[in-house]
């Protein structure tokens, strides 16, 4: 039982929470952050677009709007200060019919009219110079120089360690299944025991409107809106060189073709509304679907090069709208919730916002201490030789590559199981150091980095060692008539 | 900065073979380079028999086969420098690599031979739909946990994909206790060698279906049941033909792709069909003095093929360097050798008659089965080779000899033509 009563804790250890999370570190407060998986980063963060919205897409005058181009205005700053790679590449909406002009002026007029600066629309002979793979269909453009590309992963993690650097205890595999109050203190149920706090941030993802519903009799609905994608070889990197979207329709921004943070090229998402808010499989009519939609903006995308699909869950509120507020039937119960997209820019905002009613309700002091610094993790693609070499020379590991397709080092990943809150599976060094994201899908490096996971984490065995916590264990066992203790043969 | 004559990227079956033949041509300084901690390649986990009855006439494990070579370096005092990754392979011959006892350096090379080897398809190169569960392995990663680190994946195992990896850890698991429910196959005939579906399944009762396909996978966390489906001449899932599997793992063997990204990175010219690069009859590729050999350069079935491959890539390029200034220009009587009739490709794609030696082994796969067919190959009009196979299986490469004195006379700029005809 954790007898201690937090200040503030926090549900939900994605990019909202941790943002929260870091904000809410500034201030002198006793805050805990409460994840229902083993790590940061495991739900609607882990698999989305990774795009830093310009900010035309939302209507003038919402939250989401606002919170859009103020989210891309930090992203620059906050990107130094914590060290996670960001690129501003612009984006494009392609128009492939004079239909479609005046809603993509709309589009740019409504930019405006949000604070988007430098949108202006492209004809034909510029935007073939500036994607030569544009589709043939195409006429003209919507250009938004502002928006940009992210590691939506080294975006969480930054904001996680930055926040537990400055205070914010994490507290994984504690899915909530109760929230009450008492004497104006609120108990969440955990699996991980009782935990007490006097302010509750619900940053529960798609998962957020159960936790709204426990407190509240205003009810909330939050839908699981799955989107798949495909995600290309770096051999195909630099097909498109900004974001392209198509106009957008009544279900989202539609179909996008982008290159990644990592170098790859990610095509999707579908939009598809589903009842189970953990499915996030593919289905075959989805990827059908990637590929065909994506050929209405980008031609010739190659296909052959693709390494893996996936998909991720939209938190899709029925009016499409962020919920950022102190439930007015549950005083200190504060919503963070219909975090769609454009959520991921927004998220730098979205903490400061949410740190701003919880300061109004606890009126706490600054700390003088926070620390806004975070050092990210060694990038060894793109850093000189001598830079290298000084690594090196102060750990050696770094000189051992691990994961060749994406050249990380032992080094990084045992840096990976070592932080707080560190690396405890593989989908943890993946999300961290990016091994295992090349093009043979971690077929090479899945039992090196186990053995390490086993070598650094206390109490971590082969038979424990997972891909995303229990129940994904690697391993069933020892073969027939292994010695203890390894894999020598009797 | 470092200097060899001949810099080798790889350590297994095929950089050795080249080190030990460009040695033994009297080339006297050659590194070679291994990213493992121990030289040996992926023969190092081949812990099955069925290596050397060419090379050694004998029945040798993989571990085994690689001993004798790495055997064979060692009596010839051959560098070689272990847990170094190389980086970079420029175009001008100057290696970049790192290792944790050197850090990031350079060596310079008169000439390398490029010797990767290969990689799996992971699922995503499949596009297979549904969860994303622990329990997906390829083959090759499944068998370097079982027998290199002692674990075993999984009890109750389908296998998607009838290459040879994959029909070998069919054995391998089954013996180690698992239960290998099937093996599915896409394509209506098996991608790996006759002997092994027969040892490997057969032997085992272990089903093999082919033209079927996995069309979902399901488990959160880990694989709970896979979905296979009957395809249709059009290699598309028949619908009406699913049936589920409750399995805890899946392994995939379905197809290597030869790892080319330094061959990209020195501007090397790539085959679009075999995805190695395009090289010509003394194994040279389009960058002057880069020599490849093994499964870089082509998959293989037999390592045996790859060891003499390689060999010969070692010593044309201990003659490359020890040709020097006085080395030939491009060859102005090089043929272009065309494929056609169910020839996927030839290794090598180019030949100058003038340059090669006495014989010339060329290398082919097929894209189909040809039963009591013929191996031709024209030069120009004539027919110059017409052999007899009984059957021709894509997953069986193809040898054919060459004579030099076949090749003299051409005209320049004719071409030789290789295809499988029914007569």
């Amino acid at each position: 039982m954790n007898e201690r009563l937090y200040d503030v804790a926090i549900i939900g250890a994605g990019v909202s929470g941790c943002a929260v999370a870091r904000e809410v570190s500034r201030l002198r407060l006793d805050a805990c952050v409460v994840e229902a998986e083993g790590d940061v980063c495991c739900g609607t963060t882990k698999a989305n677009s990774a795009i830093v919205h310009a900010g035309f897409d939302a209507a003038e005058g919402t939250l989401m709007a606002r919170l859009n181009v103020e989210g891309n205005a930090l992203f620059g700053e906050l990107s130094r200060e914590l060290d996670f790679a960001f690129d501003q590449i612009g984006s494009l909406v392609v128009c492939t019919s004079e239909e479609g002009r005046p809603a993509l002026e709309e589009l740019r007029d409504r930019g405006v009219r949000n604070g988007v600066p430098g949108l202006r629309i492209v004809e034909r002979d510029e935007l073939e110079r500036m994607e030569p793979n544009i589709s043939d269909a195409a006429i003209c453009a919507l250009f938004a120089p502002t928006a940009g590309i992210c590691d939506p992963f080294g975006l969480n993690v930054a904001l996680a360690e930055n926040a537990a650097e400055n205070g914010v205890e994490f507290i994984f595999d504690a899915p909530v299944t109760g929230v009450s109050k008492s004497e104006g203190v609120w108990e969440l149920c955990t699996a991980q025991g009782p935990i007490r706090a006097r302010v509750v941030v619900n940053a529960g993802g798609v998962h957020a409107d159960e936790l709204h519903n426990m407190v509240s009799e205003q009810k909330m609905e939050i839908v699981a809106r799955r989107g798949e994608y495909e995600l290309l070889d770096t051999t195909a990197g630099t097909h498109v060189r900004h974001t392209v979207f198509m106009l957008p329709n009544e279900m989202g921004k539609g179909v996008l073709v982008t290159p990644t943070i990592h170098g790859n090229l990610l095509v999707g998402p579908t939009a598809d509304d589903i009842d189970d808010k953990d499915d996030t499989r593919t289905t075959a009519a989805g990827l059908r679907a990637v590929v065909q939609k994506s050929a209405l903006t980008v031609k010739n995308i190659p296909f052959r090069e693709t390494v893996t699909s996936f998909s991720g869950l939209r938190a899709h509120q029925s009016a499409h709208e962020f919920i950022i507020e102190e439930v007015a039937d549950a005083p200190g119960f504060v919503d963070c919730a219909g975090i769609e997209s454009p959520g991921l820019t927004a998220s730098p905002a979205i903490g400061r916002m949410v740190a701003g009613i919880v300061r109004r309700i606890l009126s706490p002091e600054e700390r003088r201490d926070f620390q806004p610094q975070r050092k990210g993790f060694a990038n060894l693609n793109h850093i000189p030789a001598d830079e290298w070499n000084e690594l090196i020379k102060e750990d050696p590991a770094y000189g051992t590559i691990v994961c060749r397709c994406c050249r990380v080092s032992e080094a990084q990943i045992r840096d990976a199981c070592r932080r707080v809150p560190g690396a405890r599976s593989l989908d943890g060094v993946k999300s961290r150091t990016g091994a295992c994201m090349g093009r043979c899908q971690a077929g090479f490096c899945t039992p090196r980095i186990l053995e390490i996971l086993c070598e650094e984490i206390p109490d971590m065995d082969m038979e424990h060692a997972s891909k995303c916590g229990p129940g994904s264990e690697y391993v069933v066992g020892k073969i027939k008539g292994s010695l203890e203790g390894g894999g020598q043969r009797a | 900065m470092l200097s060899y004559d001949i810099v080798i990227v790889g350590g297994g079956s095929a950089g050795l073979s080249a080190a030990v033949a460009a040695h033994d041509a009297g080339t006297g300084s050659i590194l070679v380079l291994e990213r493992e901690p121990r030289l040996g390649g992926i023969l190092n986990q081949c812990i099955h028999n069925g290596f050397g009855l060419h090379s050694f006439k004998e029945e040798l494990t993989g571990p085994e086969y690689a001993a004798r070579y790495i055997q064979m370096a060692d009596d010839r005092k051959i560098e070689r420098m272990l847990s170094t990754t190389v980086l970079d392979v420029s175009p001008k011959l100057v290696v970049t690599a790192v290792s944790a006892e050197q850090g990031v350096f350079q060596i310079e090379a008169r000439a390398v031979i490029l010797a990767m080897g290969c990689r799996e398809r992971p699922r995503g190169a499949l596009n297979i739909a549904g969860c994303r569960p622990a329990g997906v392995y390829t083959a090759g990663c499944a068998q370097k946990l079982v027998n290199i680190d002692g674990w075993l994946p999984g009890r109750e195992v389908v296998i998607l994909g009838s290459g040879d990896i994959g029909l070998i850890m069919a054995r391998r698991l089954t013996l180690e206790g698992a239960h290998v429910q099937c093996v599915a196959e896409l394509m209506p005939y098996s991608g790996g060698l006759r002997r092994n579906i027969v040892q490997c399944l057969d032997d085992f009762d272990i089903p093999l279906l082919l033209s079927h396909t996995v069309v979902g996978i399901e488990g959160k966390k880990r694989v709970e049941a896979i979905t296979l489906a009957q395809v249709g001449e059009s290699l598309r899932p028949i619908p009406g033909t699913e049936k589920r599997y409750s399995c805890d793992t899946l392994l995939l063997s379905v197809g290597l792709l030869p790892e080319n990204e330094l061959s990209r990175q020195a501007s090397v010219e790539l085959s679009p069909v075999t995805r190695g690069p395009l090289v010509d009859e003394s194994l040279e590729t389009s960058v002057d003095g880069i020599f490849a050999c093994g499964n870089v350069l082509h998959v293989h079935d037999l390592v045996d093929f790859v060891s003499e491959e390689a060999a010969h890539a070692g010593r044309k390029a201990a003659e490359y360097v020890q040709a020097g200034q006085e080395r030939r220009p491009r060859r102005e009587d090089e043929l272009e050798v065309r494929v056609s009739g169910g020839v996927r490709y030839t290794v090598p794609s180019r030949i100058s008659p003038s340059s090669m030696d006495e014989r010339l082994v060329l290398r082919l796969r097929v894209g189909q089965v040809f039963e009591d067919c013929y191996l031709s190959v024209y030069a120009g009009e004539k027919r110059i080779v017409h052999r007899r196979r009984q059957v021709v299986a894509p997953g069986e490469m193809q040898e054919i000899t060459l004579r030099r004195s076949q090749l003299e006379g051409l005209e320049p700029g004719s071409h030789l033509h290789v295809l499988v005809e029914g007569e």
